[in-house]
């Protein structure tokens, strides 16, 4: 699925936990929220986003929940 | 018979019969009062009237401008009695019950008074009983009957009303004055059912008349909402069906098909035909009103435009084979076949709408989780209250609203935010409006001045918080940095209900400086004085509750502000008990029911996730197949992949995300790229424009089943006539399973509650048998609550302890620019329902035939528009053209229109933008120009053309079909 939508998607979601004053407890529910919500076809395209571009575009709380907490 | 006996210090009261009309109001006192009528002792609540307690101890007495809808009025002297130790003759409705009255109800003087009184009435009153439409069901001729008038005595000679013009305006009704006995039940059922007061008595003695405010009915302020038609003891307001058909034989209850309120209603037959509809007075949801919409606006379900035969095509651009079921079945089955082996499992899916009944909607996403194999099933929640579904289940535990819609009369403070009640949900907002009448207090959350603000008679916002569309989290920021930093928190609630340290976190930051009213104050456009006043009301004016409606939900942060209102509800202890809570206003009258039913790509029946094994484990086992773990695709998903070619084919059961869903172009783009769309409907709806399989659906006259409304109420759907396409719904997708190798053994609508009852844990205790004992059940309903919930969260909260969320306000996107200055917004109108496919083929038409752009006159004046010019909107997705309707009701800034026509092209202009949590889309939020031009859109004239194709294709007049 075209990763410009997935990236736009996925920073909305970093957005609303980046209040969150526990970044670990942020980074989980970041990972937690994907993988409740999201398809794996739109997980595996972000996550090769991720290994790939360097998860360029990318909210850096999501890179880093991606990286802890999704491993696909 | 029983032998039932009776004792003084343990009265019986007399049995409920919701057939009979028990002239006034019943009262709710716990005090029981016994006093003798004729001779036998009847025990009634204390406030019961003389009248009431006479009907339930089995005497009528004779009356005509009562009803126990309405308060008494006293005014046409039939029902007087005789009491005894009391001097003259008290009329019976106003006079309340005392504990050891004697009351007679029948003596010769009084029959003598009956007589005199019906005498003079008659003397006035056309003598045509035999043509007139009342015939057979006339309280005036019962009364006559009833006091034995024989003669008139004063003959018919004298000046008279008799002769005067009908009022026939009113595409439902008709208004005869001559018949008209000037009782004001219809007056006052305006006022008190309605609450409209479009009618009243016009001048004094022989010249008192039931006016519309000196116009006629159509033109008048009547929203034709049937409560005076209903009210009427005689034929002056008669519904135009009955004066056609005549007086119906039989009827069955059932529910309405319009909005989330659910209304309960009588179908009145001849044999298979509808009479007419009316609401019950056994309607939990309704007590026996109703709209426009749900009373009169069913003639759709026998429109000329409705399809009955099966069609299927290759191409979208081939003409529509008409088929039987057998073929069309088969051949939808072969296509999805074909599909999976050619592009993979994950290439098909569907989408279920709110419009189907519960059991549609389970069989539905049964046969996409258990026979496509995918979890690739949506609804169209997901573009109106997915935010809802997230955000409680959240914060409370429970994709739901707390409360029943009466709950409503013990509120102190009504929170109304991004809803519209007097217009998508009437019904709730005639009790809403008789609460405030009651001296209620009225928060309006709203971009636009709403009816409920100042429009609506006898009612006034105290606060009117006026915001620009998109800063609604902001707006909750700032009232919960009041109620935290003014000390308004309870915090004892907070302390036994809630989890502390998530309540730690939220205080912290509600308190934090730039959530203040006034740091807020230019982004959201509100003075900060009004937002910290109406916070101070809802945290400190006794029972406070918050409705919500799209305009909170279809937000890039719609399910952020979801969250905050349920953090308010629990910051100031306004949840768990009556009178309080949280209550989305669902739109159409499944929403809640097609959540509940597993229709979201994540969730099995009941809100439990495709990923717990437990559950998963459940279903596979009922079901007999291995199920997938992995969340399947939401609708904007299935498009997104559509438009990219991997995703080919849907089964789509009375959706219309052609018209219904954003950025139109976008999703006819995608359709087209499918290889096989398959649409169950009534119409050829804009989606069917599309399709290759056409499965012609039921409408809900011609089906079993349930809905469930926004209250959780369950309300049996009960087929009274035969389906004219040959199937109930469930059976066309049960056949449909089967041909795919996997058949579905139901025999009736009830065994597919059954099968959810026993696989849902907060459906366990609901059937068929038991709705029809209790007529309607709201869930959960279980072994813990066999009759069902009405209140949720009473003693904790469904998830334990509630949970606070952090709700930064994160402005959308969307913004405007020099390019595109002005914000636009939508939202409904009364009459029309939805994409209007079902309103726009009744006489509804009659009060909203086109869709209208609102602008500010100040906007206008800038850009040199007139009333009814047309005016062009462009968007960053596309441009429509509608014609202009200049009105202080939008702010400058700020336009806004209705969605109820397809050529208005509402979502050619809307974004892909969505919320962050469900993807529920920003239809609320659009920045546009507008400007004044001369013809239609490229896109308007371009889908007229194709519409027009498409009818012909089908084999239909494009002249003819309703557009």
């Amino acid at each position: 699925m075209e990763v410009e939508k997935l990236i736009k998607m996925a920073n909305q979601i970093g957005d609303f936990f980046e209040a969150n004053p526990d970044v670990e407890e942020a980074k989980r529910e970041i990972a937690s929220h994907l993988k409740k919500f999201w398809n794996s076809i739109m997980i595996k395209t972000l996550v090769a986003h991720v290994q790939q571009q360097q998860g360029q575009g990318l909210h850096p709380k999501v890179i880093a929940a991606i990286q802890q907490h999704l491993h696909l | 018979m029983d032998d039932i006996k009776y004792s003084s210090s343990q009265p019986q009261m007399p049995k409920y019969d919701p057939d009979k009309d028990y002239g006034t109001p019943k009262s709710d006192s716990a005090t029981m009062v016994t006093l003798n009528i004729d001779g036998v002792d009847v025990t009634v609540p204390d406030g019961t009237s003389i009248m009431h307690a006479a009907q339930l101890g089995g005497v009528t007495v004779p009356k005509l401008c009562a009803t126990d809808s309405l308060e008494p009025f006293g005014s046409c002297r039939l029902c007087l009695v005789e009491i005894e130790g009391r001097r003259g003759y008290p009329a019976s409705c106003t006079t309340p019950v005392a504990p050891g009255l004697k009351v007679k109800t029948q003596t010769p003087k009084l029959a003598d008074v009956r007589r005199g009184v019906m005498e003079l009435y008659i003397s006035d009153h056309p003598l045509d009983c035999l043509t007139c439409a009342a015939n057979g069901d006339c309280e005036l001729q019962d009364m006559a009957g009833a006091v034995g008038l024989r003669e008139v005595r004063y003959g018919y000679e004298g000046e008279n009303h008799i002769g005067q013009a009908k009022d026939e305006s009113n595409p439902y009704f008709t208004f005869d004055p001559s018949k008209c006995i000037v009782c004001s039940r219809c007056v006052r059922a305006c006022e008190e059912t309605q609450g409209t007061f479009a009618l009243t008595i016009q001048g004094r003695g022989f010249e008192s008349k039931v006016s519309a405010g000196n116009k006629d009915f159509l033109d008048s302020e009547c929203v034709s909402c049937g409560a005076c038609v209903q009210a009427c003891p005689t034929a002056t307001l008669m519904e135009k069906t009955v004066i056609e058909a005549g007086t119906p034989e039989h009827k069955i209850t059932t529910t309405c098909a319009y909005c989330g309120v659910g209304c309960s209603f009588d179908a009145e037959m001849k044999g298979e035909q509808v009479v007419r509809m009316t609401p019950s007075k056994e309607g939990g949801a309704n007590h026996g009103h109703s709209c426009v919409k749900g009373r009169f606006a069913w003639g759709y379900a026998t429109h000329a435009d409705r399809i009955t035969t099966p069609m299927i095509r290759k191409s979208i651009h081939d003409p529509w084979q008409k088929v039987g079921w057998d073929e069309a079945i088969n051949y939808a089955a072969s296509e999805i076949k074909r599909i999976q082996a050619q592009y993979g499992k994950e290439a098909v899916g569907g989408i279920t709408s709110s419009r189907c009944t519960n059991e549609e909607v389970y069989v539905t996403q049964k046969l996409i989780r258990a026979v496509f194999g995918v979890n690739n099933v949506d609804t169209c929640a997901r573009v109106c209250h997915s935010p809802t579904g997230y955000g409680l289940k959240q914060t409370l535990g429970e994709s739901a609203g707390t409360q029943t819609f009466d709950s409503v009369m013990k509120s102190d403070v009504i929170f109304v935010m991004g809803a519209n009640p007097t217009d998508g949900h009437p019904v709730f907002a005639s009790i809403m409006k008789r609460r405030l009448r009651e001296g209620a207090k009225l928060i309006v959350v709203d971009p636009r001045e709403i009816d409920l603000v100042d429009n609506s008679p006898h009612v006034r916002a105290d606060y009117h918080l006026k915001l620009r569309p998109g800063t609604n989290v902001a707006m909750i920021s700032a009232i919960s940095h009041v109620i935290v930093t003014e000390g308004l928190v309870q915090e004892e609630f907070v302390k036994a209900r809630c989890e502390w340290d998530s309540y730690v976190a939220w205080r912290d930051f509600a308190a934090k400086p730039e959530n203040s009213p006034e740091a807020l104050e230019k982004e959201l456009g509100v003075p900060a004085n009004d937002v910290r006043e109406a916070a101070r009301l809802y945290a400190t004016g006794g029972n406070a509750a918050i409705y919500y409606g799209l305009g909170v939900t279809e937000h890039s942060q719609g399910s952020t502000t979801v969250m905050g209102i349920a953090n308010l509800a629990m910051a100031t202890a306004n949840i768990g008990r009556e009178g309080v809570g949280v209550n989305p206003l669902r739109g159409q009258n499944n929403v809640q029911g097609s959540c509940d039913m597993g229709s979201m790509p994540h969730e099995f029946p009941g809100y439990r996730h495709v990923s717990d094994d437990a559950t998963r484990a459940q279903f596979e086992q009922a079901w007999g197949v291995t199920l997938s773990a992995d969340p399947g695709l939401r609708i904007p998903n299935m498009l997104d992949l559509a438009v990219e070619g991997s995703f080919k084919a849907v089964y789509c059961v009375g959706e219309d995300i052609a018209q219904s869903d954003p950025d139109t172009q976008h999703v006819t783009h995608a359709l087209e790229n499918m290889e096989c769309v398959i649409v169950q409907d009534l119409f050829l709806n804009e989606t069917a424009k599309f399709a290759h399989v056409f499965f012609p659906g039921a409408s809900f006259l011609e089906k079993n089943g349930t809905f469930t409304n926004a209250e959780r109420r369950i309300s049996p759907v009960r087929k009274v006539m035969t389906p004219k396409n040959g199937m109930e719904d469930w059976e066309i997708t049960a056949k449909f399973s089967e041909a795919l190798g996997y058949p579905m053994h139901y025999a009736h609508a009830s065994e597919i509650m059954d099968e959810i009852a026993a696989l849902t844990p907060t459906f366990t205790g609901v059937s068929f048998k038991k709705l029809d004992e209790l007529g309607s059940i709201q869930w959960p309903c279980n072994d813990e609550a066999p009759t069902g919930t009405p209140t949720m969260h009473v003693d904790e909260f469904v998830r334990g302890k509630g949970k606070f969320f952090i709700t930064q306000y994160v402005p959308t996107t969307e913004r405007v620019n020099q390019k595109y200055p002005l914000i636009l917004t939508t939202g409904r109108i009364l009459s029309q329902y939805n994409v209007g496919a079902q309103t726009r083929r009744t006489h509804n038409v009659a009060w909203h035939h086109e869709d209208l752009i609102e602008i500010h006159p100040h906007d206008a004046e800038d850009r040199g528009i007139a009333e009814g010019d047309w005016v062009g909107i462009t968007s960053r997705a596309g441009q429509t053209v509608l014609r202009a309707k200049i009105t202080d009701r939008v702010q400058p800034g700020v336009v806004y229109t209705t969605f109820h026509h397809p050529e208005s092209g509402a979502n050619v202009i809307t974004t892909d933008n969505s919320d962050w949590a469900t993807n529920c889309p920003e239809y609320k939020v659009t920045a546009v120009q507008v400007s004044k031009v001369n013809q239609l859109s490229d896109w308007q004239k371009q889908y007229r053309s194709f519409s027009d194709t498409q009818i012909e294709l089908s084999g239909m007049d494009p002249q003819t079909v309703v557009s």
